[in-house]
């Protein structure tokens, strides 16, 4: 087990964001968390990244409760977190969000050669090398935003909407991109609004409730789920 | 870019549209009679003027050095740090007690009893100075630590007026007889101030000795000063645009929970950034105190409040701005002091930062706030 989040309670204020939620990981795995707007997906993973902290509930991540630990430790233990909107360095240029990417690591070969590959991944980025982030178009800046989340080399990639605002066919490439960088066995947590990409290429998934888990199981059980199809898959 | 709106109201417009053009009127009536006094005076008494002008490089170069602290500090935590000029104070008095007291300047004389003279001078003042640096830097990441970071959370009216008591803290806590002391002080310096003057060639001033008239002078403490507050500024620039830990300042200042997505010890590049502030003004204060030779507690409220305005005039948040800035309000200065009179010189730099607030408060170099997602 990579992960396994233990009936977690979270708390914006008086809101209660998520309650009691459990789910689980498996090494090498990639899972997708589905739900409507405002039913707890960000806040899942922000709080795995240690951005907030729970009130109850614990994450065990390889066997370590990591349920209080720093949002920059967490990066150094190999949990990776795109968070929903980009959230690109605006003044930075590609080239320096990268290396902010990459800023638990020490040996600059390696992270040459880690910059070899994201470029090799989105060719795009190698030709805007020097642009400010801020200049980017969305479709660039979601490219970066997944770049930059794999400039630490994690174990555990948390992905939050990385088709927002994007065209059918870059979706369709950033999907690919995703389930080629799961299969260089980099396990993925990723939050979708479109359900039907999510689940084409996840193996497990968890539907989210307003704060709930109302369903779990296999990819094809959960697509193939007549709720799910109506509210999720508009068939 | 203009906001179109779909009703427009003229009645609240027009009285606005006036006002802003009899402000405008007056901004540059004003500033062609300032323009007026400098060309004519400059057409009068050039070499007058060219002492002017050295006199107020003196200044901006100190208010520089100073203003960068200011300016990176705003950049990552929004905050106004007005106990900055009060360490550019200490920095000052650390370097007196070192030299006064410990005779740390002739070190290099105790150590290497054969050491060249010169060497020894060298040495024994860049001793001096970072000691200062260091003890500035202490006492600025103390501060932030204890004073500041309690209240990053909290509203940013809490926080500045936490630096304006730091600040009076500093300043009055100083003052006391078993600290520093209420008192001017006499500066011994570290080194001989030299100074020369030019006309027909640059000839040495003997003590004791006035400069002829007609003639412009200057001093060792005069070069030491710009060529250390260039120094300051390429090295900063190198700092913020190359180095790992740069990137990750500006990577903080636009957006800190990214930052810490990315491991970015958030807290650590703070306190760096008031460390590498204060060791400028530390460096700024040491060299000031040279220049001018009197030190006392309250030393570091004007030159602080001056580059504050320089960094809110270049565009507060931007390290070049800061640099032009304070060049830009040494000059004010002095040619306020020769021009018009030298109590007015005060009065001349706040008039500045009411006209840039007034005309431009993004300053030369700021860009207006982005709203962030
Ligand atoms: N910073 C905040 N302060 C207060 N409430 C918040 C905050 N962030 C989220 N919430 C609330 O918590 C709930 C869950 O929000 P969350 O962002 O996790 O939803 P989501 O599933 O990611 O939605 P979306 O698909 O729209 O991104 C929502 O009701 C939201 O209003
Ligand atoms: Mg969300």
């Amino acid at each position: 087990m990579l992960l396994e989040v233990n009936n977690l309670d979270v708390f914006y204020g008086a809101i209660h964001a998520l309650q009691g939620i459990s789910f689980n990981i498996q090494k090498g795995e990639i899972v997708t968390l589905i739900g409507a707007n405002g039913a707890g997906k960000s806040t899942t993973l922000r709080t795995i990244s240690g951005l907030i902290r729970p009130r109850n509930g614990s994450i065990i991540y390889k066997g370590q409760d990591i349920t209080t630990v720093a949002a920059e430790q967490i990066v150094r233990m190999g949990i990776s977190h795109v968070p929903e909107g980009r959230k690109i360095f605006a003044p930075l240029t590609v080239k320096e969000n990268l290396r902010m990417g990459a800023y638990t690591r020490n040996d600059p070969e390696e992270i040459k050669a880690s910059m070899e590959r994201v470029y090799t991944s989105f060719p795009r980025l190698r030709e805007r090398e020097n642009q400010l982030g801020g200049t980017l178009s969305g479709g660039e800046q979601q490219m970066l935003a997944t770049g930059r989340g794999l400039m630490s080399r994690p174990e555990l990639l948390l992905l939050d909407e990385p088709s927002m605002g994007l065209s059918p066919i870059l979706v369709q490439e950033i999907f690919n991109i995703i389930k080629e960088i799961n299969s260089q066995g980099t396990s993925i947590l990723l939050v979708e609004q479109n359900a039907q990409m999510a689940l084409s290429i996840a193996h497990r998934a968890y539907v989210l409730e307003t704060g709930r888990i109302a369903l779990e199981g296999d990819a094809r059980e959960v697509s193939n789920n007549p709720q799910v199809k109506a509210v999720y898959l508009g068939i | 870019m203009q906001k179109v709106s779909s009703q427009p109201s003229p009645v609240i417009h027009e009285p606005k549209a006036s006002l802003a053009w009899i402000g405008q009127l007056f901004l540059v009536a004003v500033a062609l009679l300032a323009l007026y006094l400098v060309v004519s005076n400059l057409i009068k008494n050039p070499i007058l003027f060219t002492q002017f002008v050295v006199s107020g490089l003196q200044l901006g170069f100190v208010y520089a050095m100073i203003a960068l602290g200011y300016t990176m500090v705003y950049g990552i935590v929004k905050l106004i740090n007005f106990a900055h000029g009060d360490v550019f104070m200490v920095g000052a008095f650390v370097s007196f007690y070192a030299v006064s007291r410990f005779n740390l300047h002739k070190w290099p004389e105790t150590a290497f009893p054969g050491i060249s003279e010169g060497l020894a001078v060298v040495i024994g003042s860049i001793t001096v100075m970072l000691l200062s640096m260091i003890v500035c830097v202490m006492m600025a990441v103390t501060i932030e630590r204890v004073a500041y970071k309690p209240l990053r959370d909290a509203p940013r009216i809490a926080a500045l007026i936490t630096a304006i008591g730091v600040s009076f803290f500093l300043e009055f806590f100083g003052a006391l007889n078993f600290v520093f002391s209420p008192r001017f002080i006499p500066y011994d310096r570290p080194f001989e101030v030299v100074a020369w003057y030019i006309k027909d060639g640059i000839h040495r001033i003997t003590e004791g000795q006035a400069p002829p008239d007609n003639s412009v002078t200057f001093s060792n403490i005069f070069i030491i000063i710009v060529l250390a507050s260039i120094l300051v500024q390429f090295f900063l620039q190198f700092l913020v645009r190359s180095t790992k830990i740069g990137i990750a300042m500006r990577a903080t200042s636009f957006d800190k929970p990214a930052a810490r997505l990315m491991g970015i010890e958030v807290d650590r590049v703070i306190s760096f950034t008031f460390a590498v502030g204060a060791a400028f003004a530390g460096l700024g204060g040491v060299l000031y105190a040279i220049a001018y030779s009197s030190i006392y507690t309250q030393l570091g409220i004007l030159p602080g409040l001056k580059a504050f305005v320089a960094a809110v005039l270049g565009g507060i948040g931007s390290i070049p701005g800061a640099f032009v800035g304070a060049l830009i309000m040494g000059q004010a200065e002095a040619l306020t002091m020769g021009y018009i009179s030298t109590p007015m010189r005060d009065a001349v730099a706040f008039t500045i930062l009411i006209i840039v607030l007034l005309v431009r408060p993004t300053g030369i170099f700021g860009e207006p706030e982005k709203e962030k997602a």
